[in-house]
């Protein structure tokens, strides 16, 4: 296990596309790191750079003591889970945890040890002998990161592994990596573009937006105390409003409004959408002609919610407020 | 389609049987011949049921060709046919799939430009490059010698580009994960392509054999001596001019021959031909 650094970490294919701004960042020994994005932010690079499957342009990132910038992936000690699983499908589940041992020319008996410690962790004992093409996909997904596991690495690289699996296995497969993480306490880079991923996984997560870290900080650090209304708006679902007032950009999530009667209206809202939840009602509105700000509240199951005019109110503390301009937030 | 209308069924398989007797039937004729005395051939006309001379025949052939054409025994032509249709497809797979695993997976300066220059090959047929190609064979000194049979035939674009086709269905991850696991190039190339190309090397395999077995015109110019005539050669040695002259039993003994180990590769290696052809294993 290690710490990873990275040192104003920058990547650009030709002088003119840069799509890594400088990220700075350092990971503490067995920290659970989640980079959150969307797609095409560079979440995905720069954790193909700590792999060494990208060259850096400018920067430095060090695993442990040791800067790892001219080492290929192989001497890094790190291990890493792809997307789409990337088996060889042409190996039995044993053969395809044991491959990279093999190389590193381990004892038989001591690979034999390894797999089968992994597969009882994982719990594909009974698989070992198949094909990854006679899996499910959840299993695939073990098989993966058992691969992982058997080479005992300083750091495990996820690149969105959980994304090729359906919505219920997703949610199992996000405890079974809580869980995994806890008992191994290996220092981890998950990257996602799922924030519900990134809030239930992550002990620090860096969000990112265009090649440049926007925030980085716990789940709850970051949900509560946005850095940029880019943030407010990508973490959140739905996102934080964010309504212009007095030159400035007043931001309030929607689960912080309340409905109230029109005398105590801090905003009103022409509702036009309405999604009832079960748990919970969303409605959506404008809060003056069409091209005015959109604004959703998160109103209790039992509001009576209808087409029309729907007047609101929020708690002062649950407000932020951010710079049109820089997009950044001002602290009062 | 489910369909029942015995019409359409009647016809569609009376012109399935048609098919298969205008290919089975010149087959047949040619295996008859070859079962008949050299007299019973020559007769008007020739008798449609198999006769007695079927061991004698083949064992002429095969051993000391025909009487009156050439001498050159069938069995060593077989041989020569063999050494063909097992070198070519054995050297093609050997470099294509080489070539290809470095244009996919090599960033090299010119990358493109070579795949280009090996795919622009693939629009010039054997046929147009046939005299320079002779002419280079002869003055290396190499006719009538197995080498000048098979090495200018070796050579392919089709294969490089079946090989490249397949290995860009190959996702980069597994190159990177292999690459991550710690495979050197090489490592990755014998632990995990070729265990995935079995299926497209079994296909081109059976192609190639057959493509080398059925030449024609290259050993026509390069085997002029008769020990290095294949079989496909020999038949046409055989027949020396005028119809009466020619033994048309061995001659049809020969084709018969000649026709046999393509047909078996073919049926054996069927399972995996198909496979190669229609899926990969991913």
């Amino acid at each position: 296990m290690a710490a990873v650094s990275l040192r104003d970490v920058r990547k650009s294919y030709t002088p003119e596309l840069q799509v890594i701004h400088g990220v700075n960042m350092e990971i503490k020994d067995g920290e659970f790191i989640v980079i959150l994005g969307p797609s095409g932010c560079g979440k995905s690079t720069l954790l193909r750079m700590v792999a060494g499957l990208e060259t850096i342009t400018a920067g430095e990132i060090a695993i442990g003591d040791r800067v790892v910038n001219n080492l290929e992936p192989k001497d890094r000690d790190i291990a890493m889970v792809f997307q789409n699983y990337a088996l060889y499908p042409h190996m039995s589940v044993y053969d395809n945890m044991a491959y990279g041992l093999r190389i590193r020319k381990l004892s038989d008996a001591d690979i034999e040890t390894r797999v089968q410690k992994a597969a009882a962790i994982l719990e594909l004992g009974k698989f070992l002998q198949r094909r990854p093409r006679e899996l499910s996909g959840g299993q695939r997904q073990r098989v993966a990161m058992g691969r992982a596991i058997v080479r005992e690495p300083q750091v495990f690289l996820f690149d969105e592994p959980l994304s090729n699996l359906d919505a219920k296995l997703r949610v199992q497969m996000r405890g079974e990596l809580q869980s995994l993480h806890r008992r191994l306490g290996t220092t981890s880079l998950f990257v996602t573009h799922d924030q519900v991923e990134a809030m239930t996984l992550a002990q620090r997560m860096i969000v990112m937006n265009a090649g440049r870290a926007e925030q980085i900080g716990a789940p709850l650090e970051v949900y509560a105390k946005p850095a940029t209304t880019f943030v407010a708006s990508f973490i959140g679902s739905p996102p934080m409003n964010l309504i212009p007032k007095d030159g400035k950009l007043l931001g309030v999530r929607p689960e912080h409004l309340e409905a109230c009667s029109a005398s105590e209206a801090m905003l009103t809202i022409d509702v036009d959408l309405i999604e009832p939840l079960g748990a919970d009602i969303i409605v959506y509105g404008h809060i003056g002609d069409k091209d005015s700000a959109r604004v959703a509240a998160r109103l209790a199951a039992d509001a009576k919610a209808q087409a029309g005019k729907l007047a609101l109110r929020y708690a002062p503390q649950n407000v932020h407020w951010f710079d049109p301009a820089s997009g950044k937030r001002i602290d009062s | 389609m489910v369909e029942n209308r015995p019409w359409v069924t009647f016809f569609s398989h009376a012109i399935l049987i048609l098919g298969v007797l205008a290919v089975a039937f010149p087959l047949y004729v040619t295996f008859v011949a070859s079962t008949l005395s050299l007299k019973e051939v020559m007769q008007m006309p020739m008798p449609l049921w198999p006769g007695s001379h079927l061991v004698e025949n083949y064992s002429q052939a095969l051993t000391g060709g025909t009487i009156t054409g050439s001498r050159a025994s069938v069995s060593h032509m077989l041989f020569n046919s063999l050494v063909m249709a097992l070198v070519i497809p054995l050297g093609k797979m050997a470099i294509s799939i080489i070539s290809a695993f470095a244009i996919v997976y090599f960033r090299f300066p010119g990358r493109m430009f070579f795949f280009w220059m090996i795919f622009i090959t693939l629009m010039l047929p054997v046929e147009v490059r046939i005299i320079p190609t002779l002419q280079v064979i002869t003055d290396l000194k190499m006719n009538n010698t197995y080498a000048g049979l098979t090495i200018p035939l070796i050579a392919s674009a089709t294969a490089t580009f079946l090989f490249r086709q397949f290995f860009m269905t190959i996702p980069d991850e597994l190159a990177e994960a292999a690459r991550v696991d710690g495979a050197s190039p090489m490592r990755f190339f014998w632990d995990v392509l070729l265990p995935l190309s079995k299926t497209t090397l079994a296909a081109l395999f059976v192609i190639q054999f057959i493509y080398g077995w059925n030449q024609y015109l290259w050993p026509l110019l390069v085997a002029t001596d008769e020990s290095m005539y294949t079989t496909v050669i020999g038949i046409k040695r055989m027949i020396v001019g005028g119809d009466s002259t020619n033994e048309w039993n061995l001659i049809m003994a020969t084709a018969i021959l000649a026709m046999l180990p393509p047909a078996l590769v073919v049926m054996l290696m069927q399972k995996w031909f198909v496979k190669g052809l229609v899926e990969t294993e991913k």
